[in-house]
């Protein structure tokens, strides 16, 4: 790297009485890239990042955001990050329009209110007071502050909780396209789909640890190597001719259904060209790729909803 | 950061008009005790009755300013509390606003707020309650806003220690009305046990009632400079223990 990271985490420590929030992180968060903390309900994500945002102070350890100090450089740090918090409110009785307007007042390059509320589909409750918002709305308007003086580097905190899909792919274009100005992202989700279509590069958590980092693909090919494919022939020897695939797990048939397990990037063109070379008629055909989703299986032992 | 306090003011007075009953409760209520109360006893008073206890022919707009000052400090650790439990305050302070703007905010609205009230009282009561041409209405009004802005920042040292939203009106409660009850308006500061009379001094409150007391009945700010500035330094005193003590979330 000849950058410096965006954000550099050195094995923070935060405990809460006798609960050890946080354990022993480190992670480096690259300029440009979309990162996310991925765990299970009190694994530390949210703890992790108010550290870094400098709204916590971790116990321990050390952290560095765009070259300064979270707790010491607050004020110089504040006017160059955006942050929407997993569990804010505003006044009561604050209009959509007003909360934006202040917000722009506090920055010094503040970009435009208006078309934010427009990007967030809030347009139609500018007027409304914030107590009158739907969940999905509150939280659109917050990302709207969060994002209100273009900020060089955004911190969403469960970015789509409780949006509809529409507005959550709304909201993952907004945040590609803060990756396309060259911004940089930490954002935490329970996703996994939205992990893995929306971050190049994931940190796995669990109680108060870092159990892994990486790409997704590079976590799913670690972790989960395995692939699956099925095949459905009435060619009756079917079963006998996958056997001699490399790196093949097992094979098994039921009816007219082969079950073909094994590892490597490399089976399924395996499965096809064996397909080809016997001239077998293929009914049907189906391949399960293993994603994040299984290797949070496979790396925490729980599902990320429970 | 002027321009964040002004704005971050402005909001918070229209947000606070926008609520019917914090409005009749700050200045309704005050306004509301001193025409019912003007309305039974002006005539006696203006009569100069003999026979009229002290309390009412005197303390009245004593009694009724300090009751605007503790309504402020009330609903202050009120906001406080609701603002830290939603989250607000947290989300305020995770912008460039420094935190001293965000409190400074609501003081600012509980002193606007105060002078609104001493202002309609003043109207409201004119007919029932003779404001004798010599009261120094101006010179009043500041030593209102000095007493409250020394009471409000105990407020916020109050509102650091209650717990819960819920809790904070009763317990704001509890702590202000006994110190009132100590303040000098009902009893002499000097009859009270020496105990009493200790805690007592260490409380804005009495004070703050002196210097009003005081400087209604003309007496200048020269005779009650030691009022004020012992209401400076409690300001000073309360807003660093609170800055030292006060809780974000
Ligand atoms: N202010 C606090 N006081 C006491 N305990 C806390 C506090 N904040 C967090 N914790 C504890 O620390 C642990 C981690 O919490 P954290 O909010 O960081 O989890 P999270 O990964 O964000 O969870 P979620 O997915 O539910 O948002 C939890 O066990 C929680 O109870
Ligand atoms: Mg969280």
């Amino acid at each position: 790297m000849i950058h410096q990271p965006a954000i550099h985490v050195a094995a923070i420590r935060k405990t809460y009485g006798r609960t050890v929030a946080v354990n022993d992180v480190s992670f480096d968060v690259r300029p440009g890239e979309i990162f996310g903390l991925i765990g299970p309900n009190g694994a530390g994500k949210t703890t992790t990042m108010e550290c870094v945002e400098g709204l916590r102070t971790p116990d321990r350890g050390a952290i560095s955001v765009l070259g300064l100090d979270p707790k010491r450089d607050a004020y110089a740090l504040q006017k160059r990050i955006g942050v929407q918090l997993q569990e804010a409110q505003l006044q009561k009785r604050i209009k959509v329009w007003e909360a934006v307007a202040l917000w722009a007042s506090l920055y010094q390059k503040p970009g435009s209110g208006d078309r934010l509320i427009e990007q967030l589909g809030l347009s139609d409750k500018r007027n409304a007071w914030f107590m009158s918002l739907s969940g999905g709305q509150k939280q659109r308007l917050f990302i709207a502050l969060a994002l209100i003086n273009d900020p060089e580097l955004v911190f969403l905190d469960e970015l789509t909780t409780g949006l509809d899909p529409q507005a959550r792919r709304a909201i993952w274009d907004l945040v590609r396209g803060i990756r396309r100005r060259g911004k940089t992202v930490l954002l935490t989700t329970h996703l996994m789909e939205e992990a893995e279509r929306l971050c190049d590069r994931v940190a796995i958590i669990d109680h108060g640890r870092i159990v892994d980092v990486g790409t997704p693909a590079e976590l799913v090919r670690r972790h989960c190597p395995e692939h699956t494919v099925v095949v459905a022939t009435d060619d009756p020897a079917a079963a006998m001719r996958f056997r001699d695939i490399p790196q093949i797990d097992s094979v098994t048939s039921d009816g007219l259904r082969v079950t073909i397990r094994g590892r490597g990037d490399d089976l399924v063109t395996q499965v096809i060209q064996r397909l080809a070379e016997h001239r077998m008629r293929v009914i049907d055909f189906r391949t399960e790729t293993p994603t994040l989703e299984d290797v949070f299986l496979r790396l925490t032992g729980h599902a990320i909803r429970e | 950061m002027l321009r964040g306090l002004w704005r971050l003011t402005w909001l918070e007075i229209k947000i606070f008009v926008r609520e019917p009953l914090g409005v009749i409760g700050t200045v309704g209520v005050p306004v509301l005790v001193f025409v019912v109360l003007g309305r039974l006893l002006g005539p006696r008073v203006r009569a100069g009755a003999p026979d009229m206890p002290r309390f009412v022919s005197v303390d009245l707009p004593i009694f009724v300013s300090i009751l605007i000052a503790a309504s402020a400090v009330l609903s202050l650790v009120a906001i406080v509390a609701i603002y830290r439990e939603g989250g607000i305050l947290k989300r305020l302070r995770a912008t460039p606003l420094r935190p001293l703007t965000i409190l400074a905010a609501q003081v600012l609205v509980k002193l606007l707020s105060t002078a609104v009230t001493l202002a309609l009282m003043m109207l409201a009561g004119r007919r029932y309650y003779p404001v004798d041409a010599d009261v120094p209405i101006a010179s009043f009004t500041l030593a209102l806003l000095l007493s409250t802005l020394s009471i409000v920042s105990l407020g916020f040292l109050i509102a650091s220690v209650v717990p819960t939203a819920r809790f904070a009106q009763p317990i704001a409660t509890l702590i202000v009305y006994p110190m009132i009850g100590l303040s000098g308006l009902f009893v002499p500061v000097e009859a009270l046990p020496p105990t009493a009379q200790m805690i007592a001094r260490a409380l804005p409150f009495t004070s703050a009632v002196s210097l009003l007391r005081g400087i209604w009945h003309g007496e200048g700010w020269y005779r009650h400079a030691g009022d004020a500035a012992v209401l400076t330094v409690m300001f000073v005193i309360f807003m660093t223990l609170s800055s030292k003590v006060f809780r974000w979330e």
